[in-house]
This record gives structure tokens, C-alpha cells and sequence, in this order.
């Protein structure tokens, strides 16, 4: 899976957030309990065409796969026994081959999600700052920045490991053209592994970010800059007051986002570093398509998902909850 | 990579398979004119007994190959004279990368949108067969030919399963030694390195000539091919005879990473080679020598710089190299199709004897009457075809490719990496393979 894909797919449960952090105005309660019957049935006649794909293709799979994790299942075979929470158990059971792999994966998309939000928060927002003023060719500047977020993952992670190559790569080589270091082994050791991992995925997708807080951004009205203005603020006050809560809907829609596209993180290490070194920077994700669909070990795969989904739905009711928070 | 993503779903084809295709086959029991369950899905034959030729209306096969390589034209070819010969038969080739590859067949024959013919390695016949996507062969061996006497007992044996036989071998392809023999002239080296001493010779030669690192190690593939080969050489086995346990954690397995790891610790090679950058820079001619499969000849050539090969040096006691062999299926899907069976039958038929045309793709062809034509004679890859002897092939266990590319693999490059001391990466891995292997056992009753 492409971190893209998984974006997109979370662009759906964004419009939900800002609603709701938002806070949108209810209608007056006479009014809504005289027509709720009326408005119900229109609504869920508008929201049919999307529901019907939702529960087809979200909902039912889910289900499916739930009860996939739970059998030893392998599809090109006839007998699918039923094994009941054994997959699960696997998991937390230090003696089973799954229980190293399926943690140090773990661990790897942790080690990945602490490394990469921070970046994918802050630097998109700086560039959109930049790209919110005027200067000349703005527009190329806003294009020339989103321009790598079009291209797959495959491609990216294939040009960077020739470029980061520790041995051939032109990194390495510009490196020691300027007296740094030239042995960096970028793909094969670690922390470096994880700073090329990280780079190349900020330089990758920051634009997306960027361009959604670009949006955000232009939403703020002119009148409140002016008003601070008027108030004396300096730059970093009126960004520090006026930016900053203007832009928290979008902060939160981001950063929710971001994490959720950075612990599905798959084709770069995929594609880079193969895991390596050993498996270290092989990230949950990678090893569930391991081992469901080279394995074809589809029950644990299934149940390693949802783990991993429990653990992302935790992560974003704390994100949710720590910007809700603020507002109230 | 969107389309790798479990297809876990309830999807609706399978939902119409469940309930129509139940309706389907007691519709064809009916009638007394459709295969049983069994036959459909491969368990006892492959439908009609092959005649030697295709009689019957204009089909169209779908072919399935991994030749991504200097092999691919090589291919291409061979499938257009194919078609001309024989213009009932049209083929379409899909050719996916290897890797790719034995993902994606189970779930594209599955689902009835596979391939009905193919070429897939030796080592992956049995987990194909246990899975049921491809079918028993044994008519098409005896049609074309095919006898013991004509292979060496390795490849003849690996491509039987539970006593069926369930691939036609086209070719056998090991691991040589590749090296730039301009850098070779320069350094005074007259013959290609035989054994470990004059390997050890030859590099300390091209040190002294100006290339300080002229083996690079990879970590990676083929990493694990060349501690295959340095394995066997030592006498060692990866597995036991029962194919249960894991045994390359043995110590002639130590000895053989030790060897790896020695190449990086003694300079001949850097540190921290990364996926394919010494076969990178073997081409360019930044690395004097490689170890690589011969099927990489014709990509050699292309890079129009002067090289030669020769069979790896033997290291260990006695001369081994690890091989691999491209073998013919027949797909449970074709099975579903009488002409569509008897019109793949008739392709690899015709492929099959037609395989001395296939070592212009690199490859040695499997049988020994055309491995020991003159067309072959005058290959790039002529010094390796008379190793044949030597070359030894994984063992037919279902599952055993993929145990090996989660234990023996990863300890390989951790250890190459310098992360992990040799005896313990393998030591760990054979014990995790070990469990595996168990598992699989219990997965596959095989």
C-alpha cells in the first residue's frame, strides 16, 4: 500500500473531524423535533450512493477479515479450520515465530510515526507559509513542491536507493566532494536507515500536507491580521494568534492524517531497505503483507491487521481528544 | 504497490462463485458431461491423454513467464515462431517479475483469470501442486519424451510431487563467477580462480594493480545463493533428509558465512553493499569480480565491456554450486478447458524440444542430448553446462522458499552487514525455520 492511498482513503473521516471541531450549529429544538422524521429519510437518501459503497467495500471486508483472523486460513487450500483466537494469541506469545516479527515491526512503524510527523507537521506548514506570501513565480514554486507527491512509490523508492547507495550512490558521493563523511550506509544500517526512510518520505509528501494547509490558510480572513495589526502584534504574535487557532481544524485533519499514513509506511522500506539491516525497518504493515500474501497465512495477517487498527484507532482518539480539548 | 493489498474482502465474485458455481456443478453432474470436483480441481489428471498435437479449434492461451531479464527476448521469440508453426494456437505472454510473480499466480488461477500454461522454478512446483494450481503433467512427460537418462537425478526427481510429475524442465541455471577480464590481464591473472587459494591469489593480485576492493559482497540477493553453494561445498545440507528441520546452522554452514563475512573483514570488499550494487558495479567496472546467476549473461553483453565467466571457485572440500531449473506447468485453470488443456499441452511440447534455442537467453538446456549439441558448445555459458554434475537444488518441500526468505536469507545479510557473528544469525534463523517448517508440515500434510 501506497502511503497516498491510505490518505485519500482518511480524506473521508476528515470533513467529519473539522465538523466536528468545528462545532456545528444545531437547529432550535422545537423545530428539529417536529421535522427530525422528514430530514432523517432525506438525509439517508442523499447519504445512500456513498453508504451503500461504504458498507460494500469498508464494512463488509472488515468484517470478513475479522473472520478470516479468526481461522487458519489460507485461500489456495481446501480445509480453512477454525481456530478461534489462537492468531491472536500467537501474538502475545514469546514463543511463537509471528510474536518477534509482528513486534519488531511494531516497532519499526512507531520508531517511523515519531520520526516522520513531527517533520511532515512542521515543514509543510513552513513551505505553505512561504507559498502563502506573494512573491514572483509563486505559482511554479507551489508546483515545483507538490510536483513529487504525483509520483508512485515504487518510482521514488527506486530513484532514492540508487541515489543513497553507499557505495555507488551520488549522495554519498556529493557528501565527500564537500569533506563530509562518504561512507554513510544509508539503506543498510541504522539510525541512518531511518533518517533516509524519513527524508525521502518528507521530501515525497510534504506537499499534500502543504497544500492543504495553503487552503487552510487562505480560509483565515485578511481582517484579523489587520486587526492585530492594528494592536501592535509583531509576525510572531499575530502567526502565534491569529495563524496558529485559525488553522487548527486543518492542524488536526493533518496530523491525523499523517499518522495514519505513516504507520501504514510500506513501499519505501518495501523498495529501499528491503528491511534491512536484518529486519529492523521492516514495519508492521510490511510483514502483514508478508505474511498474508507471500505466506498466504491470511488468518494471521488479518488478525496483525487489526491489532494494528486498534492501535491507530487509540492513537487517533487521543489526536482527536488533544484537539478537541483546546476548544472547549 | 495498491494491487498487493489483500484481496481479503467478501468480494462478489466469490460470493456468485459460492452460489452459482455450486448450482453450475450439480447442473454438469446432471447432464453426466462435466469433470468431477476432483478432476477440476487437479487432484488425479489432467484431462485427456496428450496426442502429440492440437486438432482442435483456434484458442488462445495465456502465458505466464518471469523472464524480466537478458532472458525476456530470448522468449519472445521462441512464442513467435510458436505461433507461426502453429497458427491455431495464439499465445499471449504476461510477463511479471519473479518476486511478483508466485504472489500473484494462486490468487490469479483462483479466480479463474490466471494462466493456463507457464514456466515457474523447480523450487516452486511443490507448493504450487499443494496448493492445486497446477496440475499433474506425467502424459506430457511420456509424449515428449522425457526420461531419467536424460537429465541428471536431481532435476528429474525435484520436478516430481507425492509421485506425480508437474513440470516439464526447460533449463537449469546456477550461480557462476563473473570477472572483468581486462582487469584480469592487467593484474597478470592467466586462468580464472579454481579454488579458494587462487581466488584469494587473484585478489590480492587486482589490489596490487589498483582495485583495492575488487569482490564486493552483497547482502542480499544472491547472498544467500552463494551460502548455498558454499554450504554444499563444505558438505553441509540446508535441511535434513526428512526436509523438517533446518540444519544449516551446522558448522560447515558457519565456515561457509565465516568465508562471506572474511571477504568484507579482510577489505576485499566494503562494507554495507546494498541490493544489487555490486552487480552495478561489476558493469561499470568498479568490481573486477561477481558471483551472479548466468542467466545475467545477455544483460553482460549489452553493457559492452569485456568480460568472461567461469564456475565458482571451490572453496569448501568438495565442488558444489546452487541451481535452480525453469520448468513447464499446467494450470488448474486450463484443466476446466479440453482444448485449451490439449492446446497448452501441444506448447510445451513444442517449447520443450525447442530448448537448445532457449542457451541463446543464458540458460543451460536441461537435457542432456541438446546440452551437448554445438549450439550450445559455443555459449558464453558452455564452461558452466559442464558443471552440471556439480550443481545442487533445493529440495521439493511446500512452503520451503518463502521459510527460507524469512530465516536463512535475513541471517545471511545480518551477518555479511556485520551485525550479528555468523554462528548465531544462523543459529537463530535455523531454529525459527525449523518451526516453520512444523508448521507448514501440519498446513500442507505434505
Amino acid at each position: 500500500m501506497s502511503t497516498s492511498a491510505a490518505e485519500r482513503g482518511a480524506a473521508g473521516d476528515a470533513t467529519r473531524i473539522d465538523e466536528a471541531a468545528l462545532g456545528q450549529p444545531s437547529l432550535p429544538g422545537s423545530g428539529r423535533a417536529a421535522r427530525g422524521r422528514a430530514d432523517n429519510r432525506a438525509a439517508y437518501l442523499f447519504l445512500a450512493p456513498y453508504l451503500v459503497l461504504f458498507l460494500a467495500f469498508v464494512i463488509a471486508p472488515a468484517v470478513y477479515g475479522f473472520w478470516i483472523s479468526l481461522h487458519d486460513y489460507d485461500y489456495t487450500l481446501p480445509g480453512k479450520p477454525f481456530v478461534g483466537v489462537d492468531n491472536y494469541l500467537k501474538l502475545i506469545d514469546p514463543d511463537s515465530v509471528t510474536f518477534d516479527n509482528f513486534w519488531s515491526g511494531m516497532r519499526a512503524t512507531g520508531i517511523f510515526v515519531l520520526l516522520s510527523v513531527p517533520l511532515l507537521l512542521v515543514v509543510p506548514l513552513v513551505v505553505a507559509l512561504v507559498m502563502n506570501s506573494r512573491f514572483r513565480g509563486r505559482n511554479f514554486f507551489r508546483a515545483l513542491y507538490f510536483a513529487p507527491y504525483v509520483l508512485g512509490v515504487a518510482v521514488v523508492a527506486v530513484l532514492w536507493r540508487f541515489l543513497l547507495d553507499a557505495n555507488i550512490g551520488l549522495v554519498n558521493q556529493y557528501l565527500g566532494a564537500v569533506g563530509l563523511p562518504d561512507g554513510v550506509a544509508w539503506l543498510t544500517d541504522t539510525p541512518a536507515a531511518w533518517a533516509a526512510l524519513v527524508g525521502v518520505t518528507v521530501w515525497w509528501t510534504l506537499g499534500f500536507n502543504a497544500v492543504i494547509y495553503l487552503a487552510g490558510l487562505q480560509d483565515i480572513p485578511a481582517e484579523l491580521y489587520e486587526a492585530a495589526k492594528v494592536d501592535g502584534a509583531n509576525k510572531w504574535q499575530s502567526f502565534r494568534n491569529v495563524t496558529l487557532p485559525g488553522l487548527r481544524p486543518v492542524l488536526a485533519f493533518v496530523t491525523m492524517v499523517t499518522i495514519i499514513a505513516s504507520a501504514n509506511m510500506f513501499g519505501q522500506s518495501y523498495l529501499m531497505t528491503r528491511g534491512a539491516p536484518g529486519t529492523e525497518t521492516r514495519t508492521a504493515i510490511y510483514f502483514i503483507a508478508d505474511t498474508g500474501l507471500r505466506s498466504f497465512q491470511m488468518g494471521d495477517a488479518a488478525a496483525m491487521s487489526y491489532v494494528l487498527t486498534v492501535v491507530l484507532i487509540l492513537l487517533s482518539v487521543v489526536v482527536f481528544w488533544l484537539f478537541r480539548e483546546r476548544n472547549a | 504497490m495498491n494491487d498487493n493489498i489483500p484481496t481479503s474482502g467478501f468480494s462478489r465474485r466469490r460470493f456468485l462463485e459460492l452460489g452459482f458455481g455450486a448450482a453450475a456443478a450439480s447442473a454438469l453432474a446432471a447432464c453426466g458431461g462435466g469433470k468431477s470436483a476432483e478432476d477440476v480441481a487437479g487432484g488425479t489428471s489432467s484431462g485427456e491423454k496428450f496426442t502429440g498435437s492440437y486438432e482442435g479449434p483456434k484458442v488462445t492461451l495465456s502465458y505466464w513467464t518471469g523472464f524480466t531479464g537478458g532472458d525476456g527476448p530470448f522468449m519472445k521469440q521462441m512464442v513467435a515462431d510458436f505461433m507461426k508453426e502453429n497458427p491455431k494456437i495464439s499465445i499471449k505472454e504476461n510477463v511479471i517479475e519473479w518476486a511478483q510473480y508466485y504472489q500473484r499466480l494462486p490468487a490469479a488461477v483462483t479466480a479463474g483469470k490466471g494462466p493456463e500454461v507457464g514456466a515457474m522454478h523447480l523450487d516452486q512446483l511443490a507448493t504450487n501442486a499443494v496448493r492445486k494450481v497446477i496440475v499433474p503433467v506425467d502424459d506430457l512427460g511420456e509424449s515428449i519424451g522425457l526420461s531419467e537418462d536424460d537429465f541428471t537425478p536431481e532435476v528429474w526427481q525435484a520436478g516430481f510431487f507425492q509421485d506425480k510429475r508437474y513440470g516439464i524442465p526447460l533449463d537449469v541455471h546456477s550461480l557462476g563467477m563473473y570477472y572483468n577480464s581486462d582487469q584480469f590481464e592487467k593484474a597478470g591473472i592467466a586462468e580464472a580462480p579454481s579454488d579458494g587459494d587462487s581466488l584469494m591469489a587473484a585478489l590480492d593480485k587486482l589490489k596490487s594493480s589498483g582495485n583495492d576492493q575488487p569482490f564486493w559482497m552483497p547482502n542480499r540477493w544472491p547472498a544467500h545463493l552463494m551460502f548455498l553453494s558454499l554450504l554444499w561445498q563444505n558438505g553441509g545440507e540446508p535441511y535434513d533428509s526428512e526436509n523438517a528441520k533446518a540444519t544449516f546452522d551446522s558448522d560447515q554452514g558457519v565456515a561457509a558465512l565465516t568465508w562471506m563475512v572474511d571477504v568484507v573483514e579482510k577489505g576485499y570488499s566494503p562494507k554495507n553493499v546494498a541490493q544489487d550494487s555490486q552487480y552495478i558495479a561489476f558493469k561499470n567496472s568498479k568490481v573486477s569480480v561477481t558471483w551472479d546467476g548466468i542467466w545475467q549473461i545477455n544483460d553482460l553483453k549489452a553493457a559492452e565491456f569485456p568480460f568472461a565467466l567461469s564456475p565458482i571457485p571451490q572453496i569448501g572440500s568438495t565442488n558444489a554450486v546452487w541451481a535452480n531449473s525453469h520448468n513447464f506447468y499446467i494450470t488448474s485453470q486450463a484443466v476446466q478447458d479440453e482444448n485449451k488443456l490439449q492446446a497448452s499441452k501441444a506448447f510445451i511440447d513444442w517449447m520443450s524440444k525447442k530448448s537448445a534455442d532457449w542457451a541463446g537467453a543464458g540458460m543451460i538446456p536441461a537435457r542432456k542430448s541438446v546440452r551437448e549439441s554445438a549450439q550450445v558448445a559455443e555459449t558464453t555459458q558452455a564452461p558452466i553446462a559442464a558443471e552440471i554434475a556439480q550443481m545442487k537444488f533445493l529440495p521439493p518441500v511446500p512452503g520451503l522458499g518463502d521459510v527460507q526468505a524469512q530465516t536463512l536469507e535475513i541471517a545471511v545479510a545480518d551477518a555479511v552487514l556485520g551485525k550479528t557473528p555468523p554462528a548465531q544469525a544462523l543459529q537463530d534463523a535455523a531454529a525459527k525455520a525449523s518451526q516453520l517448517m512444523e508448521a507448514n508440515k501440519a498446513k500442507f500434510g505434505a
